[in-house]
């Protein structure tokens, strides 16, 4: 059992009154990442979550986790998962360790067992002051680091967020962020957000859907190489504009150029290359046999909020 | 067994440390109070021919009581959970939904009984201050509290499949005093039609809850009944069951 990939998600359909939710999904999450599940809000990620965790059936199409269907054999998939959906819902009328203990054995722990899990996972999000506190007088970001050491407590394989930062504050943001990097280095986390630093900061893999279908999908490498086809090239150089524009003209593979002037005696090109092609050696080749002075040479790359903007935009103009 | 334990636990808990729970048990205590009064009062000096606790119950106090406190009592059970968003994690959590309905269920009706709990102090309270130690007799006692459970298994499963239909706390518990209320009225249809021989006034004295009632506070336990409350109780366990699970359905 342990060689199936922790996620397995083929053609998952969900329909509301016969329009679509999340249309035809597959992806597969492997064992050990930490996956970013991104797109803007109303775009099915919540949908796809309640289906993997056992909330709610698919209406066609199949899901499973750690090999096991997450309808026919629901029981041994929730026993598997840990999962914080979206708000983070609480009971408010009890103390934490109440709660987490309550929710521990209700996921089939052992009363020695679960207390043992709860001191551990309350030491482990950093809940030890508040642990006597009533949930509904904590603040959110102690709320929501419940809602993790409840998805923590029964040591799930697989832990399934939410929108684990909704509503922190940065400071906050950032806490909650280092927690789920740390409980993630023994297990596979799938997390959905509509923040792209959320998901660039803390997933090693990242797919990306719209209107309820995946848009793209691969680490943030592999995204940025596919998007590079857009990508320029900067470059600051000593030289009369005539000669630049000159040179540039006749570099056959730069199809587009931009000129400025920059401070000094430098101006800023931008190059656009064809077919995505790097530029740079080339420009260093030319700046070196033409003795012209070079300060700046970079490639812009495209940040996952690029990626995302693109993805998402070149979609809404199809229809 | 684990899971609906622990579940139980939870419900009983929550009963007990909202002020919702204790307003109950306070009101039920204060009309119980109220109606052993009105008793007391009327049984004064006269001599009576049925047993105190027949006199007891057959105030509309009690069933006043009856006929609130269930609806107030459950309808939490599910609207709370739905309104909060509680409910994805109890149902994301191996659990399996009949253990849920039945905890539920099982919840409710132990707080629904601990409310009635101080009842058993009465009986001993007219035997220290009357004359006549005949007056209470503990069959009858014994046969009130099992109508009460009885009753109250039915009503509260009752409350908890409205409570199971909607997520607003107020219309569950609306819903579960209209539906019991109209259960409960069919009672007065003995009364008001004139009695036939027929099957129909047959029918009618097997569903009259008040005449269940009586027959439980003289001490009479009859089967027919137990099946009775048994059956419409497991038939609305039944049915929030299916209402808890047709989220699958969607």
């Amino acid at each position: 059992m342990s060689a199936a990939p922790m996620i397995e998600v083929e053609n998952l359909t969900k329909s509301y009154g016969g329009r679509a939710a999340v249309r035809d999904l597959t992806f597969t999450v492997k064992r050990g990442e930490i996956v970013g599940f991104l797109g803007q809000n109303g775009a099915g990620k919540t949908t796809t979550m309640r289906m993997l965790s056992c909330f709610m059936p698919a209406t066609s199409g199949t899901a499973r986790v750690a090999g096991f269907d997450v309808f026919t054999q629901a029981d041994e998939v929730r026993r598997r998962i840990g999962y914080m959906p979206e708000g983070n819902p609480l009971h408010l009328d009890m103390r934490v360790r109440e709660y987490l203990k309550f929710r521990a054995r209700l996921k089939g722990l052992t009363p020695a067992r679960s207390r043992e899990r709860v001191d551990i996972v309350t030491a482990q999000c950093g809940l030890g002051d508040v642990a006597g506190k009533v949930i509904g007088t904590l603040s959110g970001g102690y709320r929501q680091r419940v809602g993790l050491a409840d998805a923590l407590v029964h040591e799930p394989e697989l832990i399934i967020l939410d929108e684990p930062t909704k509503n922190l504050d940065a400071h906050l943001t950032r806490t909650v962020r280092q927690l789920i990097k740390d409980v993630s280095k023994d297990r596979t986390v799938f997390i959905s957000s509509h923040l792209l630093p959320e998901v660039e900061l803390t997933c090693t893999r990242v797919i990306i859907i719209h209107e309820g279908s995946i848009r793209e999908s691969g680490t943030l490498d592999e995204l940025q190489r596919k998007m590079s086809a857009g990508q320029q090239v900067i470059a600051e150089l000593a030289a009369p504009v005539p000669d630049l524009r000159e040179a540039w003209e006749h570099m056959a593979e730069v199809e587009h150029f931009d000129i400025s002037a920059a401070e000094g005696s430098f101006h800023r090109c931008a190059l656009t290359p064809r077919a995505g092609l790097d530029l740079r050696p080339q420009i260093f080749e030319l700046a070196k046999a033409r003795g012209w002075p070079l300060r700046e040479l970079t490639r812009t790359r495209h940040s996952l909020e690029d990626i995302f903007v693109h993805v998402t935009r070149r979609e809404q103009e199809e229809p | 067994m684990q899971p609906f334990l622990t579940l139980v636990r939870r419900e009983l808990g929550s009963c007990y440390v909202s002020i919702i729970g204790y307003a109950i048990v306070a009101a039920v205590q204060f009309l119980l109070g109220l109606s052993f009064v009105i008793v007391l009062r009327a049984l004064n000096g006269k001599p009576f021919d049925v047993p105190v606790t027949e006199a007891f119950f057959n105030n509309g106090l009690f069933w006043l009581t009856m006929l609130l406190a269930p609806p107030i009592i459950t309808m939490r059970a599910y609207s709370l959970e739905k309104s909060s968003g509680t409910y994805e994690t109890l149902m994301t959590a191996p659990v399996g939904d009949m253990q849920v309905v039945l905890a539920k269920f099982t919840g409710a009706l132990l707080f629904f009984m601990s409310a009635w709990l101080p009842l058993l102090a009465y009986p001993f309270l007219l035997k220290r201050f009357s004359v006549d130690l005949a007056q209470v007799d503990t069959g009858a006692v014994g046969g009130t509290f099992v109508g009460i459970f009885l009753f109250g298994a039915l009503y509260i499963a009752l409350g908890c499949f409205a409570s199971s239909l909607t997520r607003n706390q107020i219309v569950a518990a609306m819903n579960a005093f209209a539906l019991g209320l109209g259960l409960f009225l069919l009672s007065y249809l003995t009364f008001i039609l004139p009695p036939k021989a027929g099957w129909q006034s047959a029918v009618l004295s097997h569903i009259s809850m008040i005449e269940h009632m009586r027959d439980f506070t003289r001490g009479i336990v009859d089967t027919r009944q137990v099946v009775f409350y048994v059956s419409l109780t497991t038939l609305f366990l039944f049915l929030t069951l299916k209402v808890v699970e047709s989220r699958r359905w969607k």
